[in-house]
């Protein structure tokens, strides 16, 4: 085993080792070097994708009471728990990386650290649950299993178990929209409604373009992504498209149309202005959900003291 | 029909279904991320209680009520449940101490319904009293943490037990369906679980430090169907999809 340490090298030379196992495909671990910028990229991207999670939330929690029978409320509850089990898991790799979880969180709440501009869209039907689990955990399954492969080792573990949920979740959002299809005019126009509303801010989940994506490159070098946000939404749309056509539902997009020559669909361009502006905070619902993320926390505040001195009195009496 | 068992299963499962509901308004507004997980948790073992017992209940009525149907159609006077658990979340603290008193009531409770002549209901108690010991064992030690923590903390969850004690005497109403169905040897008698749960009040309130408040006056009426104002709000959320479109698949 080949054993040095970060003085026997200078930076240039640690890097081209680093890069010479991403290479490789060795697996980057938290006590392996790494460059501030690999570091700092990763907190970045794995925080933003544990606010989204956590945000993620709140709008199926929203539906968790009005749920229509037993079975969608157990469901639904348990699936919006895991979702709050995988925020857990990735603020613990973020931790990996030397981050400090409340102050990655307190980024998200001053705007400096983003989620996922989707969790910005309200959810105002039941359908929406099933649009959610079909489009929304669809086009983050798409993202996730790419980062199974991720070259951190924390964050691509984490990754397999995540993924392993999402496919189930996407199933169940499915699930809820087959049912609907199936059902009354009603339900089936509430299921159309809601694929109206949520497909074009699905295909925004990718992120901008590659042209205009600041991390892509660097990224892609250093195996933290495998595909360009282009691609990966390209291969969302490919999958998508057939299951509308199972649902007996129509995409909202005029010039969705299979091209035999490139083996894809073709799609419209994405209305980039409210791309942006949803990202910049104006949104549906973007202050909705940092004030109740905020709110959550500032409630919690004398929560998380009792228990803290408590454990303090504990530790004290048992020593004493 | 046996009408008494059916009455006594929608206590039992009108219990479980209002506070699993109750708990699940806690989803994504927690005080911290684990605690948002364990409460949804405990929601969900409620949801999954109700379901089970309801479905029961359904069999024994054997009027085409399906659970679906006994959970969302009922009106308001028709739900069973005690004031305790309809009582709104309020700050953590409040939420805490609702589901200490509730599973510290439900825990002895189920012990004594696995032996339950009836296999069913035998049934339903043994799988539930695995579940209600975890949340039990998770509500006591946030009492305490609470309790015994800050001044701030001591102060609130002080507060909680003054509001919430005088729902508590409810939980061991007895009338003619219980004592129908001890005689059977369906059931068991409130009597010994009222004891059980006063051990575990006085030791978890001794350990938290807090007291016992001085008036003990106290309210019934969800027994027999008459419930607080926050009642009606719970249903026209719970119910709001069953109303809207009624006779549809979901």
């Amino acid at each position: 085993m080949e054993t040095y340490t970060m003085s026997n090298f200078n930076n240039e030379e640690l890097e081209k080792r680093f890069q010479e196992k991403i290479d490789k495909e060795i697996k980057i671990e938290p006590n392996d070097w790494m460059p501030d910028a690999y570091r700092k990229n990763l907190i970045r991207q794995i925080s933003q994708h544990a606010h989204s999670e956590v945000v993620g939330m709140l709008p199926e929690g929203n539906w968790i009471t009005r749920a229509p029978n037993l079975r969608r409320k157990a469901v639904l509850l348990a699936k919006v728990q895991d979702e709050a089990g995988h925020g857990l898991y990735l603020y613990s790799a973020c931790e990996t990386l030397g981050a400090d979880r409340e102050q990655t969180i307190d980024d998200m709440h001053d705007g400096k650290a983003k989620y996922s501009s989707i969790f910005n869209y309200p959810a105002v039907t039941w359908a929406d649950m099933g649009a959610i689990g079909w489009l929304v955990d669809g086009a983050a399954i798409m993202n996730q299993v790419a980062l199974c492969r991720t070259s951190y080792g924390p964050y691509a573990r984490a990754m397999v178990k995540i993924c392993k949920e999402e496919s189930f979740h996407q199933r169940q959002g499915f699930e809820i929209l087959t049912t609907l299809c199936k059902g009354t005019e009603q339900q089936k126009a509430m299921a159309q409604d809601a694929l109206n509303r949520f497909w074009w801010p699905s295909l925004m989940m990718f992120g901008p373009s590659d042209s205009d994506s600041p991390h892509s490159a660097q990224s892609i070098k250093w195996k933290i992504k495998r595909f360009t946000n282009d691609e990966l939404r390209q291969q969302f749309v490919d999958a998508a498209a057939p299951q509308a056509d199972i649902l007996g539902l129509t995409i909202p997009d005029a010039n969705l149309k299979w091209n035999e020559a490139r083996q894809h669909y073709d799609f419209s361009e994405i209305n980039w202005d409210e791309f942006w502006q949803v990202l910049e905070g104006n949104g549906p619902c973007n202050k909705e959900r940092i004030a109740a993320r905020k709110a959550a926390k500032e409630n919690g505040q004398w929560v998380r003291e009792a228990a803290t001195t408590y454990a303090e009195k504990r530790a004290l009496r048992k020593t004493a | 029909m046996q009408e008494t068992l059916f009455q006594y299963l929608l206590r039992l499962g009108d219990d479980s279904l209002i506070l699993g509901q109750r708990l699940s308004e806690w989803c994504g507004h927690g005080p911290i991320l684990e605690e948002d997980i364990a409460l949804t948790n405990i929601s969900l073992d409620l949801i999954g209680q109700a379901t089970s017992i309801l479905k029961y209940a359904s069999e024994i009525e054997n009027k085409g009520r399906d659970e679906d149907k006994l959970a969302f159609m009922r009106f308001e006077n028709e739900y069973l449940n005690t004031l305790l658990v309809e009582q709104p979340n309020g700050h953590f603290g409040d939420t805490i101490l609702r589901q200490f008193f509730f599973d510290a009531f439900r825990k002895p409770l189920y012990e004594r319904l696995t032996q339950s002549k009836d296999k069913q209901l035998s049934a339903i108690a043994e799988k539930s009293l695995k579940e209600t010991r975890y949340h039990l064992k998770h509500s006591s030690e946030w009492v305490i943490r609470l309790g015994d923590g800050t001044e701030e903390s001591h102060d609130k969850i002080q507060k909680s037990v003054e509001n919430l004690m005088r729902y508590t005497s409810e939980l061991f109403y007895e009338d003619k369906v219980d004592l129908d169905l001890q005689q059977k040897g369906l059931v068991c008698s409130l009597k010994d679980v009222k004891q059980e749960w006063d051990k575990t009040v006085r030791a978890v309130f001794h350990e938290a430090t807090l007291k016992f408040p001085d008036n003990n006056w106290s309210f019934d009426g969800g027994r027999q169907g008459r419930h607080s104002e926050h009642m009606g709000y719970i249903l026209a959320d719970m119910q709001y999809m069953q109303r809207a479109y009624p006779n549809m698949k979901w």
